[in-house]
């Protein structure tokens, strides 16, 4: 299993995919971190003006911090898929079959290297959420929540999830070997079909307590806070789930995913 | 030096479907000498050495070293050598890390890895993606991915595919020298002449089932024999009467599994001139065609 997972990370790292992925994510998740906190400092300046109800501004580093899950989740669960796509693309399972024939191991360093490689893109896309929300918080005089312990727990908390979210790839990956469609899946569920079923099934209560098992709404329970779930509908009296409970939907999902694709895909004759 | 290691086809059979790739495929592979695994596009090569290396699951029968098939192989990389086709490479990945990926893999010492480099010529471009190579310089990185554990055995598919004559006589050599210490050596081609001069033994596939196994020189004894005479006619009995039948071509009269001295005597005895008498000079890839052909005349009808 070491042998195998050594491997696994030299695969990783013997191509240019990880570190392009990650500065993309870098970027993207900054960005978007010091937008929204400049954007909530300048709302909240306003209605503090006005006197009227304004965004309790302790729950804003939260909101800026968990950009890192809340938009960034999508590129470990890229990286996961295509270390097993790319498997299947250029024809590489047979040397890794090869060198290692039990494929319940090849799967399971996968999993447990591309969870850490995930916890990694955690950790890069916190110091860009982090580091540009904080200052720009700070700018705008709203506290950062730097010095309470909970928004580290939270901080820990999105790097887990980033973890879940990779072995989800992997998963994925497993199940549906094609490269393209496996892309195109992610980018159609992500970006397009679980934020309309999670908006859609917001407003009643029976749709949104079965909506918060979505995926992504798992997440967001996980971490505790996102942009979506804090100014999103939130209209109904369904509660959201436990942070624990969030988590265990994720790693279900990547259980389920990878199982199935294990029982089908990756027993295949490899030709 | 490893132990002797023999590989061992029994029954091996597999379907796809309806059709059967291979049909109960039994063989064995000596270590020592070098057994060229032949047949023409489409055979079942391919496929039974995907069964012996584990990759694809047989119908029935089996595949093993030794009586160990390769999934139970402790050892796999170190027991048995790999080249499959040679595009099973990551193009973004270099040739030293695509070698770094499998020996870690296996557990292999990472002082293989420059050794395998050298050996195949690889080293000035060991840090070049793989993507920049052309099919010979594939066909060297697989074979440094099959050498990498030091094994017993080699399984090679279609190893002179893509190399230049130089390659190939380099390529012949080497798997002399290999058989030569003892190692086992399978080889599989679509042409008989790449392999002819490298190896011992052959075995020819066509249709998915043995046609032919033995010694290259056994092959070359189903050859046959071009004569003429001015009166075909009265040759052509004469060798009815040896019991040869005789197929008119284009040169002469063709004669399957005969010798200059048996068409000779008989043509003698019969009071024939010959005007022309030779050993078929082809006869290997004749009679390797033959076998091949025949075969596919035989299914059909």
């Amino acid at each position: 299993m070491i042998a195998a997972m050594r491997s696994e990370v030299l695969k990783l790292t013997s191509v240019r995919l990880w570190w392009v992925l990650l500065i993309i994510l870098v970027g993207y998740v900054g960005f978007t971190a010091a937008l929204l906190a400049g954007l909530f400092g300048a709302i909240g300046d306003q209605t503090g003006q006005a006197g009227a109800a304004q965004l309790p501004e302790e729950i804003l580093p939260p909101i800026v911090y968990s950009t890192a899950t809340a938009i960034g989740y999508v590129f470990p669960l890229i990286l996961g898929a295509l270390a097993v796509t790319s498997e299947f693309r250029y024809q590489t399972l047979t040397p890794t079959f090869l060198a290692q024939p039990r494929r319940g191991v090849v799967l399971g360093a996968k999993l447990v290297v591309l969870a850490i490689a995930g916890a990694v893109y955690g950790i890069g896309a916190l110091v860009a959420s982090v580091g540009l929300g904080a200052p720009v918080l700070g700018l705008m005089g709203v506290p950062t929540g730097l010095d309470v312990s909970d928004t580290w727990l939270l901080m820990a908390r999105v790097v887990l999830a980033m973890a879940l979210w990779a072995a989800i790839g992997v998963g994925l990956g497993t199940l549906i070997p094609n490269q393209i469609a496996s892309i195109v899946i992610v980018l159609a569920f992500t970006q397009f079909l679980e934020p309309i079923l999670r908006f859609g099934t917001s407003f009643v209560e029976w749709t949104a307590a079965v909506g918060r098992f979505l995926p992504g709404a798992a997440s967001d329970a996980l971490v505790g806070a996102s942009v979506y779930t804090s100014l999103g509908v939130g209209s109904s009296t369904v509660e959201a789930l436990e942070w624990w409970q969030g988590g265990l939907v994720l790693a279900a999902y990547g259980t389920v995913i990878a199982a199935a694709g294990a029982f089908t895909t990756w027993r295949r004759d490899v030709t | 030096m490893p132990d002797r290691t023999t590989i061992e086809f029994s029954g091996l059979t597999k379907t796809f479907g309806a059709v059967k790739a291979v049909s109960d495929l039994t063989f064995t592979v000596e270590p020592g000498v070098v057994t060229g695994f032949l047949g023409p596009n489409g055979a079942g090569k391919t496929t039974s050495l995907r069964m012996l290396l584990g990759l694809v699951t047989p119908t029935s029968g089996t595949a093993t070293f030794g009586g160990v098939a390769y999934r139970d192989l402790e050892k796999p990389l170190a027991t048995v050598g790999t080249a499959l086709e040679a595009s099973s490479f990551h193009p973004g990945r270099s040739a030293r890390k695509h070698l770094e990926v499998y020996a870690a893999a296996a557990a292999l010492p990472t002082s293989r890895i420059e050794f395998v480099l050298g050996l195949v010529g690889l080293t000035p471009y060991a840090d070049r993606r793989v993507g920049g190579f052309s099919m010979g310089m594939r066909q060297r990185l697989g074979l440094a991915s099959a050498l990498l554990g030091d094994p017993g055995v080699l399984v090679l598919d279609e190893p002179t595919n893509g190399l230049d004559p130089e390659g190939i006589r380099w390529m012949r050599g080497f798997l002399r020298s290999r058989a030569a210490e003892g190692r086992t050596v399978l080889v599989s081609s679509h042409v008989l002449s790449e392999v002819q001069q490298s190896v011992d033994r052959v075995v020819i596939i066509s249709q998915g089932r043995a046609v032919f196994e033995g010694s290259l020189a056994s092959l070359e004894g189903t050859s046959a024999v071009r004569v003429d005479a001015r009166d075909q006619r009265s040759l052509r009995a004469a060798l009815a009467v040896g019991g040869f039948e005789a197929t008119p071509t284009d040169s002469g009269l063709l004669v399957p599994g005969a010798t200059p001295e048996e068409i000779g005597r008989l043509a003698l005895a019969a009071g024939i001139p010959l005007t022309l008498l030779a050993a078929q000079q082809s006869g290997l890839e004749d009679a390797f065609l033959a076998l091949v052909s025949t075969d596919e005349k035989g299914v059909a009808a």
